[in-house]
């Protein structure tokens, strides 16, 4: 008994190092999955503000990668729940969130937030994809020779059809204004979502990097900032991927192809749409790159301006500790380069990717230094804290919070995307106004 | 119905049914509770007796069940030696479980660090433990309410229902919480609510060779505990939070935070 509770580890001990004067219970708590958390958060919001800006606002520009944000965000909320699930300690209770929800804690709020837009994000999809649902109910019905594929499909297009069958020009319309009535409520629940997130840090008075009334107001804007770039940077491979399987007859490659009975659209074709709305969502990631710059740097500065008590160990974190994270990997490679890039004119597919891919790094380095930064000086200011992420686990508790975890999350949505897109095919091409 | 019968109806069931809900009085649990007994625990530490022998955080650890090897603690005794320049150093090794029995002091991963002695302005030990807040943060965000704060003034948790997300452990100013390493919920000090609810003294107050740790009633006047807080200069820690600690400190030095 004595030799097993000698090698006790506690939470948190694998991977914080120390250095001076610590708290004896001080660990770095809440480590990769919490960077992932308000990251993945983010990817959701941001990718459905991107479908709302042609749903709601009539940019007819970004009308094909709109319908492709709205699926892939849809691909995206189950994921925003995975990092809370992974690094709770009591995964199981989970659920205790939404059946007491203690309503002074920031927290317990996400249930409910989370869930109200799950439903709008669900509701959007299904008056998107109503037509297109019923159409393939027909179709796959008077089909004689269905294949495996598509005997699997035909019960749940019949299921989520929810029996509304009515294709007549009356109700289209009428899906069409719930579409924008939803998308419009769905932007503020969105910001709401993220904001909150933000709301989270933002509201522990004990951190003195996290406590400003800013913090929620940062994460909406990066939040958006990350969901663009990530619809840009997928949408671009996406788009590469069914170019190469175009042009060589993959079917297995494009699912819903295969859902619409293999309607194959010409490689030209798909090459002009890929430019254009590339394109034309990379200037609407610069505009939002401008306001969450902006914001952040202000931050800062109030923040050395003021020069509180916490200052002093604050400013140890970012120009020291945390100077190569902050400033050349955050603000230089995340920030600066990728928003030079966009800014050139003569502006190609393949910068505007590379650009979206750095503001990703960037976001994902902002989120990494609030959340480990913010816990990297002991509450006395007299000591730090460093984490090291677990590459190689050597039990759960280090492969949930370590780099497996983090890759988990990380291809979770493009696993769910792929069999969410052979039911709502992202890539469709509609001539209605949806 | 018509619009206007609707509308008569409805002023009509309201206006009534609000005089009938205002007749009934409204009584939480806790009002009910707080009619009895006057009783509001508080912890006093006297700075000027502590010697950082750590018999306290040895009997906590052993009371309460928190793994003697395992580098957490309810309670801990600082190490402060202020040197002539103004500068302060710390440590606390492994919560002073062991005691001070070295002159070096801890500094994690820059090693052992000595103080020559003529350098030393001033040294004392610092013993501490959860504050039992009036307001305490961690009850505020808690997100399924399983810390709680009892009416007597005692923040407990509630292991069969913490989920273990640690937003208490943020949430919390002074570093008392952690996870237990067994029970894998969140974990701090109870002022040993089993023991003191029965009329006993918590463990580490039992434990203390020279009375640097008291624990009482702070409604009762006659209290040596109330006594103390209410005659004597004592002072709380990090104040500006707001959290209205009730843990009080005699002979308290600015450096401790």
């Amino acid at each position: 008994m004595v030799e097993q509770v000698a090698q006790m580890v506690v939470h948190g001990e694998a991977w914080t190092i120390k250095d001076l004067f610590v708290l004896p219970n001080e660990y770095v708590y809440w480590s990769i999955q919490i960077v992932m958390y308000p990251y993945m958060t983010g990817l959701v919001a941001g990718a459905f503000v991107l479908s709302s800006l042609y749903h709601v606002f009539n940019v007819e520009r970004l009308k094909e990668i709109a319908r492709y944000a709205l699926v892939f965000s849809f691909a995206l909320l189950p994921v925003a729940m995975m990092p809370l699930m992974l690094h709770l300690m009591q995964p199981l209770r989970g659920i205790h969130v939404l059946m007491t929800p203690h309503f002074t804690s920031a927290i317990s709020a996400f249930g409910i937030v989370f869930m109200t837009y799950a439903c709008i994000v669900a509701a959007e999809i299904w008056f998107v994809y109503r037509k297109f649902i019923v159409e393939s109910v027909h179709r796959l019905n008077n089909k004689q020779d269905r294949s495996g594929l598509e005997s699997l499909l035909l019960p749940i297009y019949k299921v989520i059809s929810l029996g509304a069958m009515d294709i007549s020009k009356e109700a289209l319309d009428s899906d069409h204004k719930a579409v924008k009535f939803l998308a419009a409520l769905g932007i503020p629940v969105a910001c709401f979502l993220h904001g909150y997130a933000g709301f989270i840090f933002g509201s522990v008075k004990a951190n003195a990097l996290w406590m400003t009334p800013l913090m929620p107001v940062i994460f909406i804007c990066s939040a958006v900032v990350s969901g663009i770039a990530l619809c840009i940077v997928s949408y671009y491979i996406f788009m590469e991927i069914r170019k190469w399987a175009a042009k060589r007859g993959k079917n297995w490659l494009l699912p819903d192809a295969l859902a619409q009975g293999g309607t194959a659209i010409p490689v030209e074709q798909l090459r002009s749409i890929q430019e254009h709305e590339v394109k034309m969502t990379s200037k609407y990631l610069l505009i939002f790159m401008t306001a969450a710059i902006t914001l952040e740097i202000l931050d800062m500065i109030f923040r050395g301006y003021t020069a509180v008590k916490s200052w002093d160990a604050l400013r140890m974190v970012i120009y020291e500790h945390d100077f190569m994270k902050i400033f050349v990997y955050q603000y230089g490679l995340g920030n600066f380069l990728p928003f030079l890039l966009l800014l050139v004119p003569g502006l190609s597919t393949r910068r505007a990717v590379i650009a979206s891919i750095l503001v990703l790094f960037g976001v994902f380095m902002m989120r990494w230094n609030v959340v480990i930064g913010g816990q990297a000086f002991s509450l006395t200011f007299a000591g730090f804290m460093e984490y090291h992420l677990p590459i190689i686990p050597h039990d759960i508790e280090t492969f949930k919070e370590g780099l497996g975890g983090m890759l988990s999350v990380i291809f979770a949505p493009f696993i769910i995307f792929y069999f969410l897109n052979m039911i709502f095919p992202a890539f469709m091409s509609d001539d209605e106004a949806h | 119905m018509k619009r206007r019968d609707f509308l008569k109806n409805t002023a009509v069931f309201v206006a009534g049914a609000s005089v009938s809900v205002s007749a009934l009085d409204f009584i939480t649990p806790k009002e009910l509770f707080a009619a009895n007994p006057q009783l509001k625990w508080g912890f006093l530490v006297d700075t000027h007796k502590c010697v950082g022998c750590g018999f306290c955080v040895k009997a906590c650890k052993t009371e309460n069940d928190i793994p003697f090897e395992a580098n957490v603690t309810r309670t801990w005794v600082e190490r402060y030696v202020i040197k002539k320049d103004g500068d302060v150093v710390m440590d606390s090794p492994k919560g002073a479980r062991d005691g001070f029995t070295t002159k070096l002091l801890d500094q994690n991963h820059s090693g052992m660090t000595l103080v020559p002695e003529n350098e030393i302005a001033q040294a004392f030990f610092v013993p501490k433990l959860c504050n039992h807040c009036t307001t305490p943060a961690c009850v505020q965000v808690c997100p399924v309410g399983a810390t709680y704060q009892t009416a007597d003034g005692v923040v407990l948790v509630d292991r069969s229902w913490c989920i273990g997300c640690g937003y208490c452990i943020m949430g919390c100013p002074y570093g008392v919480r952690f996870f237990h390493p067994v029970e894998h919920v969140a974990d701090k000090c109870t002022f040993c609510y089993h023991r003191i609810s029965k009329g006993g003294d918590t463990a580490c107050a039992q434990a203390c060779p020279f009375d640097a740790r008291q624990i009482g009633n702070l409604k009762d006047p006659n209290d040596p505990v109330a006594q103390a807080v209410l005659n004597q200069r004592v002072g709380v820690l990090r104040d500006e939070y707001g959290t209205k600690p009730n843990v009080y400190y005699i002979g308290l030095n600015k450096e401790v935070r």
